[in-house]
């Protein structure tokens, strides 16, 4: 028997596997990626041509495999080595494939590593993706078992598309109630996974990655009207050490001390603005909250400049309430080891910055707030460019910024400011964190995306306090009243057009309710849901039970799908039948002789007078609506009889 | 009335209703009228290896999202799980309601492949992916279409002349995805006729001895020389062309056109001597077929019946299956 699969099962095969490369091929590198389609294309072209690929080379690349993952990621476990591997074995698995039994394999493969890609990502549009997938996987598996059968692409697509939609309540159910791990079995789940978001650490330069990165960052849901756009500054963190060239949270210490500050105090006036923040994961500690947060929430603390620090990292969708006060006064009073901290700079670098800065205080004397005016002013006239492409910075990289280039983005002005700020004796540091947002009417959220990414500035002054002041706003005031994607115009991508990024911020709203509804639904939120539905989340017999139950239920529709045959013949044949069917409880059956009609001809012979006459009568009719004329029955006269044919009643029997 | 409810209950009572209204769960031998139906009852299912391999995979999968706290994977595990347990009610659907409606087979001489017709029908859905096995019999695929009208073609292989049984038909279908195997026993009360084997070389005939002209005929004279052939065992010497058959390897004899070419044969069953019943029938076997191939016409007298003087297929069928049945 031939047991080499058909061109279109290979062809499907091939579909399956290209597609789960480049379902991983976001967090894989090129050099994998692209010798892998390749090396597919090559295979599907020898099968076709029935060449089997070289045993030599078939082992060399088995062998070279693994050594390149190991020499890049440094071992083979691991998600993001695992899922290098898992697709250069799929691949090299194809290679080998020449029985139906290789392309059962490759296919349980594929489906394994095809699940494995969300483990990068959990977005829906990745999910759907993922599941489109499955169709040509599970239409291999199909066209395989029609054998040789020539099956329609059509068909060999539609019946896994039927099956898959048939599932899905069934795969609710499951999701729903199959019960969530509480803490992992192995390993610390993401740790291989690059931090995303605002991070403890600035260097001018760096959040550029960010701020094209149009992932939702955060959603925003508040309580009362909407903050206007300018008042939208969330802080993550503020950095107070400098070093020349990278602001730090704090100055390195060689032993941690473990020493708290108390969050400075704060004094506020106006209405508060409560709202709900969810937090897309970004495996740190930081949370961004609305400027100025009021209350810590439990298991979150402030930090001595009450940005918001929780003790795990936020690995999963994270959810917390926070009120606001966009009007505060903040830390009036700056002890003297504070103000020291605050004024911190290395030595020995950026010497004309310096002696600007020298030059201001002079000019203003106490009045530190004229000198913020010169800076601002500074950055409006001077001829500052506002640009996500700017030239590299030299090592006095205050200076070379200020004096050279004058080009950047918002850290770049942070960063200068604040450090002219420090020169001229203000206590000042660097925020990060995010400002505007898109807000969605339909859903009433703001949408903060990783684009949004922002630093500003905070200056101390004297018997005011802590003031925020952003001075990429004196530079490129689209970037606070219109938002990154105005100001960041030109350096784009075509695909972060404006119009494209209007459209994907109002579609945001599904994206919004996958997250929560299914990425955020944890083992919190599945034990409210069941105990709505009277379900005993810490019961395991009550889980059994429901599951059990919802599943008997499916499994029985399904046993009724499949024992459901649609009826065969015309109406009047139906309607025969289901006569036919009261006779035969009668004890009348049918002789494989006897005509319909003859049939109930005879009946009618063993039944009381009246229902003898109704019998004849329908017999009569039977045979004037089959064979009286040669057009087909009209469905009213067809109507009539059925309606006749259910009125009859027997009566007695005489046997 | 409350006694005979009682012994209605008996375990052996119910246990053979029970029997009775799933013939499936014995495997049932006897064999049933055509056409055949395959109902609910008589349909087994079980996972195949690769459905194992398969669940194993799932749990994996499920294992690894519950894990990972993911639960887009996990929504896809569940997806792809029920998927594939729900493909159990498509191989099941892909049996239920098959009818075999008759079975056609051209009569084969014992040895060779006998080619059965199946008619199988798939009341109006398509079934795609089935095989049919028997024991001792091939494997073969096939599908049922609706707007197809073909039979399906399963060859048995023949030892014996005679009525060969149609032995139990085993239907089996993995659709849709592999992973789960649907089977069911048909058991037609059918039966196909195997004629028997000719023998592959041999004496001609002996002409009709004419009572009144009882003598053999020197052959020589009154016939024309039409040809060369091997020599067979049996041949009688005088036939042989020495000459001719000195330049060869095999010894060669001359075929003559008789006067008597269309004279009727009669071949006779008592005339042949020295042979076993079995070998009796083969020799007449490959007489009949000569004599039909030459296109006269013959008389096949066998012990119990005579059949003839006749020539057709018809005839020619007629002696083949009193030669098959013979005991």
């Amino acid at each position: 028997m031939n047991d080499r699969p058909s061109q279109r099962v290979f062809d499907l095969l091939s579909l399956t596997v290209g597609l789960t490369i480049l379902l991983h091929a976001s967090h894989l590198r090129w050099w994998l990626t692209l010798p892998l389609w390749a090396l597919l294309g090559l295979r599907w072209y020898g099968f076709r041509h029935h060449r089997p690929f070289p045993r030599l080379l078939k082992l060399a690349l088995l062998l070279v495999l693994p050594l390149l993952v190991i020499g890049y990621y440094g071992n083979l476990f691991g998600r993001l080595p695992g899922s290098a591997l898992a697709c250069g074995l799929l691949v090299l698995k194809l290679l080998e494939t020449e029985r139906a039994r290789d392309v059962r394999a490759a296919i349980v493969f594929a489906a394994f590593t095809l699940m494995s890609a969300l483990l990068f990502g959990q977005q829906l549009w990745l999910t759907v993706l993922v599941v489109l997938a499955l169709l040509p996987a599970l239409a291999t598996l199909v066209t395989l078992q029609a054998g040789s059968t020539n099956l329609a692409l059509r068909q060999s697509l539609l019946t896994p598309t039927w099956l898959i939609l048939a599932s899905v309540p069934f795969a609710l159910l499951a999701f729903v109630l199959i019960p969530r791990l509480s803490s992992p079995l192995w390993g610390a789940p993401g740790a291989d996974t690059a931090r995303t978001g605002i991070s403890d650490t600035m260097t001018p330069g760096n959040i550029a990655t960010l701020l094209v990165n149009d992932s939702p960052a955060f959603r925003v849901s508040f309580d009362g009207p909407v903050p206007p756009r300018a008042q939208r500054y969330f802080r993550a963190v503020t950095l107070k050490y400098f070093n020349g060239r990278t602001w730090y949270i704090a100055r390195p210490k060689p032993a941690r001390t473990m020493s708290r500050p108390k969050a400075q105090k704060l004094l506020t006036k106006g209405p508060v603005l409560g709202c709900q923040i969810t937090l897309m994961p970004t495996r740190q500690h930081l949370l961004p909250a609305l400027d100025m947060p009021l209350k810590p929430v439990p298991g979150i603390r402030f930090s001595f400049s009450r940005t918001l620090w929780r003790s795990k990292i936020v690995g999963s969708l994270f959810r917390y309430r926070l009120n606001s006060n966009p009007e505060y006064r903040l830390g009036t009073h700056l002890s003297r080891r504070e103000t020291r901290t605050y004024l911190q700079l290395p030595a020995g670098f950026d010497p004309r910055a310096r002696a600007l800065a020298e030059s201001w205080r002079q000019a203003a004397g106490q009045r530190s707030w004229a000198i913020v005016q010169d800076a601002l002013r500074m950055y409006h006239d001077d001829g500052f460019r506002y640009t996500l492409l700017p030239p590299p910075l030299g090592r006095n990289s205050i200076d070379d910024f200020l004096f050279n280039t004058r080009a950047g983005f918002c850290e770049h002005y942070a960063s200068s400011f604040t450090f002219l700020m420090r020169a001229a004796g203000v206590p000042a540091r660097v925020v990060g964190g995010y400002q505007g947002g898109f807000y969605n009417r339909l859903g009433r959220y703001l949408l903060v995306r990783q684009s949004d990414a922002h630093a500003w500035s905070e200056v101390w002054i004297s018997g005011r306090g802590w003031i925020r002041v952003d001075p990429t706003a004196a530079v490129q005031p689209q970037r606070i009243s219109l938002g990154a994607g105005v100001a960041n115009a030109g350096t784009d991508a075509w695909y972060q057009a404006l119009w494209l990024r209007d459209l994907r911020n109002r579609i945001d709203i599904v994206n919004r309710a996958w997250d929560q509804a299914v990425v955020g639904f944890n083992a919190l939120r599945q034990k409210s849901l069941l105990t709505n539905f009277g379900v005993d989340p810490g019961n395991w017999l009550s889980i059994a039970t429901a599951l059990g139950s919802s599943i008997a239920v499916l499994f029985g529709l399904g046993l009724w799908w499949s024992l459901y045959e649609t009826a065969e013949g015309d109406r009047l044949s139906r309607a025969y039948r289901k006569l036919a069917r009261r006779l035969r409880r009668l004890g009348f059956q049918r002789n494989d002789a006897e005509d319909p009609a003859a049939f109930l001809d005879r009946v009618a012979h063993q039944l009381d007078p009246s229902a003898a006459r109704h019998l004849q009568q329908l017999s009569r009719q039977y045979r004037k609506l089959r064979y009286a004329s040669i057009q087909a029955p009209s469905s009213l006269a067809i109507r009539n009889w059925q309606r006749d044919a259910r009125k009859f009643r027997p009566g007695s029997v005489v046997k | 009335m409350s006694g005979s409810a009682l012994r209605s209950l008996t375990p052996a009572n119910g246990l053979r209703r029970l029997l009775k209204r799933h013939p499936a769960l014995l495997r049932r031998r006897q064999s049933e009228p055509l056409p055949v139906i395959l109902d609910r009852r008589r349909i087994y299912i079980l996972p195949t290896g690769f459905g194992l391999v398969f669940a194993a995979i799932l749990l994996v999968m499920l294992i690894g999202a519950l894990n990972y706290n993911n639960n887009a994977a996990l929504l896809l595990t569940t997806l792809l799980g029920a998927t594939t347990a729900q493909s159990m009610y498509g191989a099941f659907r892909n049996l239920k309601g098959l009818r075999l409606l008759s079975i056609r087979a051209q009569p084969v001489e014992a040895g060779q492949r006998l080619v059965l017709g199946l008619h199988l029908q798939g009341s109006g859905r398509a079934r795609i992916g089935l095989s049919v096995r028997s024991s001792p019999g091939t494997t073969q695929n096939f599908s049922v279409l609706p707007e197809a009208h073909d039979d399906i073609e399963y060859t048995l292989p023949t030892e014996r002349r005679g009525w060969l049984d149609i032995p139990s038909l085993n239907i089996e279908t993995r659709w849709p995805f592999g992973l789960f195997r649907a089977w069911s026993w048909m058991h037609p009360a059918a039966r196909a006729l195997v004629y028997p084997c000719a023998e592959r070389t041999g004496p001609d005939p002996d002409p009709i001895a004419d009572e009144a002209n009882n003598a053999p005929k020197p052959l020589d004279e009154d016939d024309d020389f039409a040809g060369l052939r091997d020599y067979r065992p049996g041949d009688p010497p005088r036939r042989i062309a020495w000459k001719s058959s000195a330049k060869r390897e095999q010894p060669v004899v001359r075929l003559l056109l008789s006067r008597d070419e269309q004279q009727p044969w009669r071949l006779d069953w008592q005339a042949i001597h020295g042979l076993d019943t079995e070998m009796r029938i083969r020799r007449l076997t490959r007489w009949v077929r000569e004599a039909d191939a030459t296109g006269r016409q013959w008389e096949l007298r066998l012990p119990e019946q005579t059949l003839g003087p006749d020539q057709g297929p018809a005839h020619l069928h007629a002696c083949l299956q009193a030669l098959a049945l013979l005991p």
